[in-house]
């Protein structure tokens, strides 16, 4: 474990993806790492994916543009000196642009984006935010002008889909499932293998869709298309295997959460993808941490800090009615429950990552409301940035 | 209109990270411990992606959990391999079983969402189709998240529009109706007390309601007790020495659990507005507790005690 904090992890990097499942404080992450890297000087683009309302606003971020736009420097931190730009990504209209810049004419984009099964594969199915989120990725890369681009990834139901969606509807335009059976002739297209024609029958009969009907159309408009879809997913692939791209995990502290860290952990690592770190969010510190070792009793554990608890009621019932003393000694009681939790699990996943040698894992306590503003954002770019020491020193304070 | 827990298929729907499985299970025991036959099905792969973590038995198969519960995994593939063994006979099977059939089923935008649904809609018929199966009284769905969980109910009637002849057509057209049989299916929406849960939850009713389709109660998970007055909170202020002292770490404890207990109050206060009266809601508490297994399933299933 390296002793810096994300801003030694990222130092040369140029694109670093954010992944994690839902609800894990994404989003927050992202933008946190962005300012951050702003902070110390980067030209730093940030893309996020439906932030809560009150912190677009916070950021500036209008939901109409589908480009970068600069944070007004006014709103962050006197010291600094590189810049921030961020951007909502609009699925729809990325995937609206890609084509328009691909196709051959206006004409055949405007009649592409007429399509049924264009319209259906744009907007409604699941995986179009994925592969919209890596086109704004690869668009920015190449023709942004940044040092670095942080991307915050899907609300999605782990954290693969991600890296799997992109490739699904990448393959299904390449149409390489679909050109065994069917195949470009001139204007139209028509079954040719004789083998598949009776399936295809039978899949009409079975859905009712003119299926054949409906996808000859537009492979048809896609044409030499298809062949860009696949120079454009090889660019992807190499974007994302860079060795200046980091992919982040962002997990909360939870047993779930962290189970599903390792695993997406392992993953990358088949994928031979660079996994540069993960940060725990919503970490509850242990106000009591090393006083179980103190104690005048040879208890540990458990019981010892039960011990500590009721050791507490007696204490604050000096200072506070019996009743009042009891119940926030309840409430100690209950942030010790969580708290060993979540120590508990984070040796799990540090124990997992391959202990000290192992990629950093860098830990956000659960502060006291939701993060909704720069000063928000300050806090937690405070703890991502610190070195161990110091981090550990903040959410020592935090906790007392 | 009847109770919640009496019709026979329950949508649970919400944001990710909000315990929408957990709520799901929960109201899955809550319901078997009232007599009803009930399962809980999870859409797991409703993308087609792998399983975030394989854990046995959760495959396509009904498999009895606790006395009246059963949960079953709903995957595209098998959904449309057993589809086609159960409706079409012989030729059905072949087409299951070519790859290139598969391939190009499966590429066709929302057949895999129909696929599960159609699978959902199975499950909570009076006679099962499939051979022998006993009937459920209640099927509790835990849906993939809002955005998608939205998809999935769209999924059977656009199909039914599009379709024009044909078996899948007509399965399109029954399942739509009972989707939006309010007799028969609720939604529900899961939600914590934060500004993107509370955010989604309303979005979900207004493009509910778009559908036709009414949001039938919101479970908010997780809110944190409110041990203390305002009053109270002030001499716990005073009372603070930051002295290091255990007495002190308890005082810090319950200031920073209040301020959190306070921000939800807020979010809560705007759910509330936002839903308001039509909507029923019920509130579960937050669970100090390392794990979610199923003694805290059943706690939460107790909470649930006034769900008719």
């Amino acid at each position: 474990m390296t002793s810096g904090g994300i801003g030694e992890l990222l130092a040369g990097a140029r694109v670093c993806v954010c992944g994690g499942s839902g609800g894990v404080g994404k989003t927050t992450t992202a933008a946190a790492i962005a300012l951050g890297m702003a902070a110390e000087g980067a030209r730093v683009a940030v893309v996020t994916i439906d932030p809560a309302r009150r912190l677009a606003n916070a950021l500036g971020l209008d939901e109409l543009e589908n480009e970068p736009r600069r944070v007004d420097p006014d709103r962050l931190g006197e010291g600094t000196r590189g810049e921030l730009w961020a951007m909502m990504l609009d699925p729809k209209r990325t995937f609206d642009e890609l084509i328009e810049r691909l196709a051959p004419s206006a004409e055949r984009a405007e009649e592409i984006k007429r399509n049924r099964i264009y319209r259906e594969l744009s907007s409604a199915v699941s995986g179009s935010q994925e592969f919209t989120a890596v086109a704004k990725l690869h668009e920015l890369a190449r023709e942004g002008d940044f040092d670095l681009l942080v991307l915050d990834t899907p609300p999605s139901r782990n954290a693969l889909d991600f890296l799997e969606a992109p490739g699904r509807l990448t393959s299904f335009l390449e149409g390489s499932a679909l050109r065994t059976l069917i195949r470009p002739t001139g204007i139209g297209m028509r079954v040719l293998g004789r083998g598949a024609s009776p399936l295809l029958g039978a899949l009409r009969r079975v859905t009712g869709l003119d299926l054949l009907g409906d996808l000859s159309t537009f492979f048809a408009l896609l044409g030499d298309m298809t062949e860009d879809f696949s120079t454009r997913a090889a660019d992807v692939e190499r974007l994302l295997h860079a060795p200046t791209t980091e992919f982040l995990l962002v997990t909360a502290a939870s047993g779930p959460a962290i189970e599903e860290a390792i695993w997406f952990r392992r993953t990358l690592d088949q994928t031979g993808l660079q996994f540069g770190g993960a940060i725990v969010n919503r970490v509850h510190p242990d106000r009591l941490a090393g006083r179980a070792q103190t104690g005048e009793t040879a208890q540990t554990g458990e019981t010892a800090q039960t011990g500590e608890t009721a050791r507490a009621g007696d204490a604050l019932a000096q200072l506070l009615p019996a009743d009042l003393a009891y119940r926030v000694a309840s409430a100690l009681t209950d942030d010790q429950v969580l708290a060993r939790r979540d120590g508990r699990n984070l040796a799990r996943l540090t124990a997992e990552l391959g202990g000290a040698d192992g990629p950093p894992i860098i830990r956000v306590p659960q502060l006291d409301g939701d993060v909704h503003d720069v000063a928000g954002l300050e806090r937690v770019r405070a703890f991502l940035f610190a070195s161990e020491s110091e981090r550990e020193q903040m959410i020592a304070e935090l906790a007392g | 209109m009847p109770g919640l827990l009496d019709r026979r298929l329950i949508f649970v729907t919400g944001k990710g990270g909000v315990g929408k499985s957990t709520i799901a299970m929960a109201l899955g025991l809550h319901a078997a411990r009232a007599g009803r036959r009930t399962i809980v099905a999870e859409l797991a792969r409703q993308d087609g992606v792998r399983r975030t973590f394989a854990r046995s038995g959760e495959t396509f198969e009904e498999v009895e959990v606790a006395d009246g519960l059963s949960t079953i995994s709903i995957d595209p593939e098998s959904a449309m391999e057993e589809y086609l063994r159960v409706k079409t006979g012989a030729l059905g099977q072949a087409l299951g079983s070519s790859r290139l059939f598969q391939a190009f089923a499966m590429a066709t935008p929302g057949m895999r969402e129909l696929l599960s649904v159609g699978k959902v809609y199975e499950l909570a018929q009076f006679t099962r189709h499939t051979g022998g199966a006993d009937p459920y009284d209640l099927v509790i769905v835990d849906s993939p998240a809002a955005g998608h969980g939205i998809g999935i109910l769209r999924t059977p009637r656009t199909f039914a529009e599009i379709a024009r002849v044909g078996p899948i057509a007509g399965t399109a057209q029954r399942i739509a109706a009972t989707v939006a049989d309010p007799e028969f299916t609720a939604v529900v929406a899961v939600c914590i007390a934060e500004e993107m849960p509370v955010n989604e939850t309303l979005w979900l009713r207004d493009q509910l309601q778009a559908d036709g389709l009414a949001l039938g109660a919101v479970f908010v998970n997780a809110l944190l007790p409110g041990r203390f007055t305002g009053e109270e909170i002030g001499s716990l202020r005073g009372a603070r020495g930051r002295d290091g002292t255990l007495a002190d770490a308890a005082l810090a404890a319950a200031l920073s659990e209040h301020a959190r207990a306070a921000a939800q109050h807020e979010e809560l206060a705007r759910l509330r507005d936002g839903l308001g009266a039509g909507v029923a809601g019920f509130e579960l508490p937050y669970l100090f507790a390392d794990t979610l297994l199923e003694p805290e399933l059943r706690a939460l299933a107790d909470a649930l005690g006034g769900l008719a």
